[in-house]
């Protein structure tokens, strides 16, 4: 299995065994469980729907509580799907995924949700220098300038960065590089940062 | 514990000896030349300890050839073998950046009398 949930737990300092010190990203990651298998000839795609964390069973709704009871599993707090994965052997619902499959040295890429900014101006979002400070200039501090020309295309084009909601998406970092799997406390440790505030949702594909 | 201490715990070193800032001392670094690895001595004195846990570092002050030289250690790093105490220095200040700007006789340090 090339792709696991887990959860971001903070960042520490993390020695190599060459005595070279990084910041890492701690994930628990796993065990997840595969809730149900999507294949082309039924579904039109391929996909795996892997579920991960504990939920109470008074917290689910009628229609997901069934899913729970088909399968005969714990309630899980995430159902994510992923699409066109490439496994050793073929999956079945009840499976469990661990991180087993991930190595010291691996490549992956992270998918967590972003922090949340708000509604944000156009220098924190988008590194514009604002405008000038003196020479008689008033209220243009921060101010995003022109956003186009005036007859012609007598529009704003689509597109043009501007203020607006900074951060909560979805965001991907690609190449990270994986320090260390811990297979008995089911964690990973990643070198760098990861997207999202500690105990998010990430996913982790290689 | 939450699992990010158990995380930085199972790094941490348990056998680092007491010493704070004033104190001279003698650290062991490993060194990489090619693919023979050596260790080399750095003598001289703390003049600051900051940080907690994983994190914390220390700073050692000697003078080499008439030119002063720090180099800021991770307490925790694999590449120090040793930390030797040598003598415990009586100091007023947590930080000892006023030694950077004595010389000769004026920077030294009055040894702690041990009873």
């Amino acid at each position: 299995m090339r792709a696991i949930i887990g959860r971001k737990i903070g960042m520490t300092r993390y020695f190599e065994s060459n005595g070279k010190s990084n910041a890492a990203t701690i994930i628990e990651a796993g065990p997840c469980v595969v809730t149900e298998v999507k294949t082309k000839e039924t579904h039109g795609y391929n996909a795996v729907q892997v579920g991960f964390g504990v939920k109470k069973e008074k917290q689910l709704a009628k229609p997901q509580k069934g899913l729970f009871t088909k399968l005969n599993i714990a309630p899980v707090e995430v159902l994510k799907e992923m699409r066109d994965l490439e496994s050793d052997q073929p999956l079945k619902p009840g499976d469990t995924i661990t991180v087993d499959s991930f190595a010291t040295g691996d490549r992956v890429n992270v998918t967590g949700i972003s922090k949340g900014k708000g509604f944000q101006g156009v220098i924190k979002r988008h590194h514009f220098n604002g405008g000038p400070v003196t020479h008689g200039q008033s209220d243009r501090l921060r101010a995003p300038g022109s956003i186009g020309s005036s007859s012609y295309p007598s529009r704003v084009y689509k597109g043009l960065r501007m203020a607006g909601q900074m951060g909560n998406q979805n965001v991907t970092v690609r190449g990270l590089q994986i320090l260390k799997v811990d297979l008995e406390n089911n964690i990973i440790i990643i070198k760098g940062a990861v997207p999202g505030a500690n105990k998010g949702i990430v996913l982790i594909r290689k | 514990m939450n699992k990010l201490d158990a995380v930085s715990a199972s790094q941490m070193k348990t056998d680092i000896p007491e010493f704070k800032p004033g104190d001279t001392v003698n650290v062991h670094v490993k060194v990489v030349e090619g693919d023979k690895e050596r260790i080399q001595v750095f003598q001289g004195v703390v003049i600051n300890r900051k940080g907690a846990g994983i994190n914390e570092t220390f700073t050692v002050r000697k003078i080499s050839n008439g030119v002063g030289v720090e180099r800021i250690f991770p307490l925790h790093s694999p590449n120090l073998s040793k930390i030797e105490r040598l003598k415990e220095g009586k100091v007023r200040r947590a930080k000892l950046y006023y030694l950077r700007e004595l010389r000769g006789k004026a920077s030294r340090i009055e040894e702690k009398r041990v009873q």
